[in-house]
């Protein structure tokens, strides 16, 4: 029914007129979209490298025998369990008082609220994805890296060829996880910056549902948005599958 | 040798405490200026309440009794808890059924729940909430159900995923006891699900109990659940926000998950592990 609507102009589902691409067509002439796409994607590549290099630096560090690493493991993860909207106010209020210091605030440019979202994703997720890659390297066989160590493979040796390999598949996951995470982003967004200024830093899913609730007349085209937001998210489900299903088959 | 690693080991150490406390300074900022008075909250948000501007619980006062959130607080919880429940019960036995039963329709209707798992919720999101409106399901009643059939996807395809591992020499052995598919349900399948069961639970309570978009598209700002009533104390009153009652706003919004995160969080920490490999 959603990819039948976008084929048509309608203002409530009932009185629907055929229009055939029309809709596509305004929706890629529209620069809101165009800019939340390059948006989405350039946040997107950005979260999911930080997010996983420094979620597994962290996991590195806390598989060794420091003290108390069952509290850091705690502290880290709790972020991911508060809610979006909250997540957003919370740094919408911290970034804004910094920001004070300089006399502006986040809507002041969209490079602001871009690192913005980078910095509350990172806060978010990191934990997250740590917790996985303590699972995976605590999967590796104690043996592995003695044997390695007894050949006399240095820490970054080990590092290079033993851990990094074998923890590929929880690689992949985090990977796949933080880029739905990060494109699918809508709560966050909404909160810390609801697009500022103008429809700047409004990610895909706030340009849907603006062009939704914001413009009479748009709906047909938010059902088009939509629909190219989910074959692109329907995508790197394929290719996750992809991926692993061949790894799979390889182990 | 030793000795070098005990000294990285104490500098990771220090590097670990610093990083903790990166990870706590935004909540406990929040903390901080939930006892502040209204107007040193959004100027100076990190400076320390002092005795002008230490105002107690006074901001929960006024965030409790202007914002609704008692109300909120409660329709969060009735919605979370019931809706898990539903999502639970519905989809082990449905779970059960499509892998016990094998035929042309338990394979499609498991294809659909898959593919239910990849579809944004962007994607029907005017369509849905429309037919919602138009069956009479927008109240707190009524999206519990609209949540089974989000939670659904996910849910069905673990438990699945768990139920293929159960020897069906039990279940073939109370048929022979006389047991009939409901019973062989309550007292057998169901019980060796708990573990399962359990990672589906708190997996889908953590999302709904965040959720914003769908019951705000839904219930509206009648019915407001909580992070529909933050929202609302934010962008309703624009330039005129009570910051004193939105700082208490968010630090009840939080404190509940972070006391069930502390008791259950063993429970929490598998089921986010199980939920990552397998979804």
């Amino acid at each position: 029914m959603g990819i039948y609507l976008s084929f048509n102009k309608f203002t409530t589902v009932s009185n629907a007129e055929w229009v055939g691409l029309d809709n596509y067509k305004r929706a890629f002439n529209n620069g809101d979209f165009l800019n939340a796409l390059w948006f989405t994607a350039l946040f997107t590549a950005v979260s999911v490298v930080t997010v996983n290099v420094f979620a597994f630096l962290i996991a590195m560090a806390l598989t060794r025998a420091i003290r108390g690493r069952n509290i850091f493991r705690t502290i880290f993860f709790m972020p991911n369990l508060i809610g979006g909207i909250v997540l957003g106010y919370i740094w919408n209020l911290i970034i804004n008082g910094v920001l004070s210091y300089f006399g502006v605030d986040i809507s002041f440019k969209a490079s602001y609220g871009f690192w913005g979202l980078v910095l509350l994703t990172n806060w978010q997720l990191i934990g997250y994805m740590m917790v996985i890659y303590i699972a995976g390297i605590q999967n590796i066989p104690r043996d592995l890296s003695e044997a390695a160590e007894i050949d006399g493979a240095t820490s970054g040796q080990i590092l290079r060829h033993v851990t990094i390999p074998m923890v590929m598949p929880s690689v992949t996951i985090c990977t796949f996880l933080t880029l739905t995470n990060s494109f699918k982003l809508f709560d966050q967004n909404l909160a810390l910056t609801a697009g500022a200024p103008g429809r700047k830093t409004a990610m895909l899913a706030l340009d849907i549902y603006n062009t939704f609730y914001g413009r009479a007349g748009w709906q047909g085209v938010g059902q088009a948005k939509a629909v190219i937001f989910f074959i692109i998210v329907a995508l790197i489900a394929f290719a996750q599958l992809k991926i692993t299903g061949s790894r799979e088959v390889e182990s | 040798m030793g000795g070098k690693k005990r000294v990285a080991d104490v500098v990771l150490f220090i590097v670990m405490i610093i990083l903790a406390a990166v990870f706590l300074f935004p909540v406990l900022i929040v903390v901080m200026n939930s006892f502040k008075s209204k107007f040193s909250i959004m100027g100076s948000p990190f400076s320390l309440p002092n005795s002008d501007t230490f105002v107690g619980i006074e901001n929960y006062v006024s965030g409790i009794t202007t914002a609704g959130i008692g109300g909120a607080f409660l329709r969060s919880l009735f919605i979370t808890v019931f809706s898990v429940g539903v999502i639970v019960l519905f989809t082990s036995m449905t779970a059960w059924y499509l892998v016990r039963v094998k035929n042309r329709f338990t394979k499609t209707l498991y294809g659909i729940f898959l593919f239910s798992m990849i579809v944004p919720f962007q994607m029907v999101m005017y369509t849905m909430t429309y037919v919602v409106t138009a069956i009479k399901f927008n109240n707190p009643v009524g999206i519990i159900f609209v949540y089974l059939g989000f939670g659904a996807g996910l849910s069905v395809f673990m438990l699945s995923g768990f139920i293929k591992g159960i020897p069906l020499e039990l279940e073939e052995a109370a048929e022979i006891d006389g047991c009939n598919p409901v019973q062989i349900f309550f007292g057998i399948v169901l019980p060796i699900l708990k573990p399962t069961a359990i990672t589906v639970a708190i997996l889908n309570a953590m999302w709904i109990w965040n959720d914003y978009l769908l019951p705000y598209l839904i219930l509206g700002t009648g019915n407001k659940t909580l992070p529909v009533a933050i929202q609302i104390a934010m962008q309703g009153a624009y330039g005129a926000v009570n910051w004193g009652g939105f700082m208490a706003m968010l630090v009840l919004a939080i404190l509940p998950i972070i006391v069930f995160y502390l008791f259950c969080q063993r429970y929490i920490i598998e089921g986010v592990i199980a939920g990552a490999v397998k979804g």
